[in-house]
């Protein structure tokens, strides 16, 4: 599941809840879809590491590979 | 040089000049004359040989004069020359001995003036529009978080530390620049190339394929951002699969990659921020939704708790609701051994009443015994005797018929006797005996006895009757002798007529 997609149905999920015209049990179903969607946007949110690098190029100009980048 | 000219005279004492002699006299005065030279006109005809040499004509409406850049000029050229642009040159004319040719070696190239240079432009502009590659139809959304940038661009300078620095600070993530010229020839062909080639990137390679690309390059002067005014990389942008975000000189310079790419960013620190949403914020607004989403449910609980508590406190209490029925079932429980005697008691004062004392099995045997007596009284009038002496009469007249019906069927029997013997005498009497003997009886076709022989005609058909009722049919052949044939219809004849009445 993409991070957009996953933030965009923990909203509506939300919304549903603060509402509050659900039923009870549906609630809980929806309280504990949120849970999941908070931590799978969580997850995505939390790997955030930079990497930088170059692509290497092949005799005809294409994409062989890549090496660090230093932007200095 | 000039007594060639001076001497030009009709005479034979003029000087005889080789050819490679004259072509080298013509060299020297056009290289020495024309070793630096201005020169305005429009580019005819490109050719770019994979040398690296550009081959071009320079014209105006009435002459051409062929021109050439050599590969390390073309390459610094901040505007490659085009077919129909309007330049200024310099450069130096050169000939060509070998083919009494001769050409401009460029050394320079600009455009004729911001004007003609933007005049282009347009008209490129409006054609690729009127192609459709501008569409807003055409534009996709750039995904919100992306795992992998890619970057075209420069590798060194400004353009590719601020778009770095820029990410870092809102969602560090991983970033893949392609490096390439952003001005001059090599420009537009590595731009084109660097966008194929992230585009051919298998998802899942080696090389991890960009979920998002960057155009960039710094500002510069119309002719430094010409490169990304090229038909090939215009192309190249709108053909993207991954979303591309063009940042191209500064805010107010525009060039058609803006117009193909699927967003615009003023500079290329703005397209860092259309690539990527600020990391901190992502995470606050997930936080505010948590939040929102245990609110929720606490309320949601809260409220079904008061509800729950308000609708209990209305029901009434379970002691409440039995005690009265407790209490009723107690009195009944009470009374009912007492109502039970009082009702026997009653009951039997009645029986007593309605004369209880009075049924005994004694008063039932008297009964029986007196309807005994009574049967036995009648009995003695049942006698056979009398009955049978009542009918003694009818018995005797029963006798009577009965001999009268014996003597009946007597008399029957002698009169049936008798009638036998009668009925044989008749048999004897009859003509059918006389048939046993040979005799026969003759009919005509409508049954009547035929006596006359004579009355006959020939051809009329007859039937004969034989002995036990055996007939034949015959046809009269010749009525002319009447008399054979009578001796043995005579007997018959007579027959017929006596016995018509028997029958």
């Amino acid at each position: 599941m993409s991070f957009e997609d996953a933030m965009a149905e923990l909203e509506r999920v939300v919304d549903q809840l603060d509402r509050g015209e659900v039923p009870l049990e549906q609630s809980i179903t929806l309280y504990e879809r949120g849970q999941k969607l908070k931590a799978h946007c969580e997850a995505k949110l939390r790997d955030a590491e930079e990497r930088v690098s170059k692509i290497t190029m092949g005799p005809a100009g294409e994409a062989t590979g890549t090496t660090p980048f230093d932007a200095e | 040089m000039s007594d060639l000219i001076d001497d030009d005279i009709p005479g034979r004492n003029a000087p005889e000049f080789s050819v490679s002699d004259l072509s080298g006299a013509v060299k020297r005065l056009v290289e020495g004359n024309f070793s630096h030279v201005r020169v305005r006109g429009e580019v005819g005809r490109v050719s770019r040989p994979r040398s690296g040499h550009v081959y071009l004509d320079l014209k105006d409406d009435r002459s051409v004069i062929a021109g050439v850049i050599w590969k390390g000029v073309a390459s610094r050229l901040r505007t490659p020359p085009e077919e129909g642009m309007e330049v200024v040159v310099t450069g130096r004319l050169t000939t060509f001995p070998g083919q009494s040719k001769y050409q401009i070696v460029i050394e320079s190239l600009a455009p004729a003036g911001v004007g003609a240079l933007m005049a282009m432009l347009e008209k490129r502009r409006m054609a690729l529009a009127a192609e459709g590659l501008f569409d807003a139809e055409r534009k996709r959304p750039l995904p919100r978080l992306p795992r992998v940038i890619g970057v075209v661009t420069s590798p060194s300078g400004a353009v590719i530390r601020d778009i770095l620095h820029r990410l870092r600070d809102r969602f560090p993530r991983e970033v893949i620049v392609w490096p390439v010229a952003v001005q001059g020839e090599r420009c537009a062909p590595e731009v084109a190339a660097a966008l194929r080639g992230f585009n051919a990137l298998p998802a899942g390679g080696a090389v991890p394929r960009p979920d998002v690309l960057i155009v960039a390059r710094g500002g510069g002067s119309l002719e430094d951002l010409w490169g990304f005014n090229e038909e090939i990389v215009v192309r190249a942008v709108a053909e993207s699969d991954i979303p591309v975000i063009s940042a191209v000189g500064h805010e107010t310079d525009t060039t058609l990659v803006d117009f193909a790419a699927d967003r615009r960013a003023p500079t290329p620190t703005a397209a860092a921020e259309f690539a990527v949403p600020v990391r901190a914020d992502l995470l606050a607004t997930l936080a505010s939704f948590d939040e929102r989403r245990q609110a929720a449910l606490a309320r949601l609980l809260q409220r079904q708790g008061e509800r729950l508590r308000t609708t209990a406190r209305v029901l009434p209490r379970p002691e409440v609701l039995l005690a009265e029925r407790a209490q009723r079932l107690d009195i009944a429980a009470a009374r009912l051994p007492l109502a039970l005697r009082d009702h026997a008691r009653a009951k039997r004062g009645l029986l007593q009443e309605r004369g209880g004392s009075r049924l005994s099995p004694a008063l039932l045997t008297g009964l029986i015994r007196h309807r005994r007596q009574q049967v036995t009284g009648l009995a003695q009038w049942i006698r056979p005797e009398r009955a049978m002496a009542a009918l003694t009469p009818e018995r005797e007249a029963l006798a009577r018929l009965a001999r009268r019906l014996e003597e009946a069927r007597d008399i029957t029997h002698t009169r049936r006797t008798a009638l036998t013997a009668l009925d044989r005498v008749m048999r004897a009497a009859g003509y059918q005996q006389t048939l046993a003997r040979g005799y026969v009886v003759v009919r005509d076709a409508e049954g009547g006895v035929v006596t006359d022989g004579g009355a006959l005609n020939t051809g009329q058909g007859l039937e004969l009757e034989f002995r036990q009722e055996t007939r034949v049919g015959v046809t009269v052949g010749d009525t002319a002798q009447p008399a054979k044939a009578k001796p043995r219809k005579s007997a018959p004849k007579s027959g017929p007529d006596g016995q018509g009445s028997l029958f």
